[in-house]
């Protein structure tokens, strides 16, 4: 989505007299709409650069997007010739520490027992990017709600920290993806955070099964494709 | 096929909506005269403070901004590469080394995030886009770099 929002942005900075070079994440979305000077970049979704803590890569991708900068024959759309793919099909193998409590659910004892790792993970990478609506310490409990719509209650009955849940969906997630990070000690390849989260936790299977108890109610559940990527579900996307 | 691959296929099919009319390119100054602004889509943000879903709205960053998380809404991009590092998707340090060295005239005060998972694009091209113009040229920006995630 975000490539077609990227070539409208550049045709309305251009034709209000700023020069502009797009990367692209989408070649086909881009052609439908022609910024005036793309490179498509076949990388991870999230990566426009590429490669994380690998400055000369990234600085070969600008170098190659501004030297598209002195033409004016646009809309044009060149390609980056590296090509890097997601692993989603490979979750990163960290081990998961026990649970404080086994009178827990499962999912929050497995996030407050993954705590150290977190804290690790963020001083690793610096900042944390849990905090949309709950910092660290709240993750645990806020998970509880969707261990109750998982149990049978209704979606919008219960009281998610924030108010909205895909909201923060994505807090619990990176929190999680910093844990993973805190476990591990590579650069990751492209979703292999994600994937350990979705298919090797608790806390991502109970998500998988809140996703299951939200399709398909009374009332709808606003955005049920914010709720699990859809490389981790066979629902259709759109 | 990918994750990746699959999320291609079916967004590249989306139709804009709109019919673009045709865009005449500005000619830009050498780059090591010019003043350069990313305009990136990762939906940055403060702490606390998330973004709507579906705003055409855009947020501004002082180029010295720290702390900035993605708090894009979208499940369907990696997480990770901008966790460890923001200049994958937020090249800010690469153009401020390129300043350092003479390769750009000047990085910009301010910097811009839009949320890119917004479906309706006329309201970029007509409204928030122009205004963003609008101001990215008072900062002295010649040149902009766009990002999606």
């Amino acid at each position: 989505m975000c490539t077609r929002t990227v070539s409208t942005l550049a045709r309305a900075l251009e034709a209000s007299g700023i020069a502009t070079v797009s990367l692209l994440a989408n070649r086909s979305a881009a052609e439908l709409i022609g910024p005036p000077r793309g490179l498509y970049c076949e990388f991870p979704l999230g990566r426009p650069l590429g490669k994380p803590l690998d400055a000369e890569f990234q600085r070969s991708v600008l170098a190659a997007a501004f030297a598209l900068l002195p033409r004016t024959d646009g809309p044009l759309i060149e390609d980056f010739d590296i090509v890097i793919e997601d692993e989603v099909d490979a979750p990163l193998s960290c081990p998961i520490p026990p649970r404080l409590d086994p009178q827990e659910p499962a999912a929050i004892g497995e996030a407050r027992g993954l705590r150290a790792a977190h804290d690790r993970g963020v001083a690793r990478i610096g900042t944390s990017q849990v905090g949309r609506v709950v910092d660290a310490d709240g993750i645990p409990d806020a998970i509880r709600a969707f261990v109750e719509v998982v149990e049978g209650a209704a979606w919008n009955e219960v009281k998610y920290v924030g108010g909205d849940p895909t909201t923060l969906l994505m807090d619990i997630r990176a929190y999680y993806e910093e844990a993973a990070l805190g476990l591990s000690e590579h650069v990751p390849a492209a979703r292999a955070t994600e994937s350990w989260y979705y298919r090797k936790t608790s806390t991502g299977e109970l998500i998988r099964r809140y996703l299951a108890a939200v399709k398909d109610v009374d009332p709808p559940f606003p955005g049920t494709f914010y709720v699990v990527p859809a490389s981790q579900t066979s629902e259709v996307l759109f | 096929m990918s994750a990746d691959s699959d999320m291609r296929a079916a967004v590249g099919q989306i139709p804009p909506g709109i019919d673009f009319p045709p865009v005449e390119l500005v000619s830009a100054p050498p780059l090591e005269d010019a003043t350069v602004a990313i305009v990136t889509t990762a939906a940055l943000a403060f702490p606390g403070e998330p973004w709507e879903d579906q705003t055409h709205e855009y947020r501004l960053f002082d180029r010295a901004a720290q702390g900035l998380i993605m708090a894009h809404n979208s499940t369907n991009l990696d997480r990770s590469g901008f966790a460890l590092d923001r200049n994958v998707a937020f090249p800010i340090d690469r153009l401020r080394e390129m300043e350092a060295e003479g390769k750009i005239g000047e990085v910009a005060p301010r910097h811009a995030s839009f949320i890119g998972s917004t479906f309706e694009l006329s309201t970029f091209l007509l409204d928030t886009g122009p205004r963003l113009a609008a101001t990215l040229r008072g900062d002295g920006v010649d040149v902009a770099l766009l990002t999606p995630v």
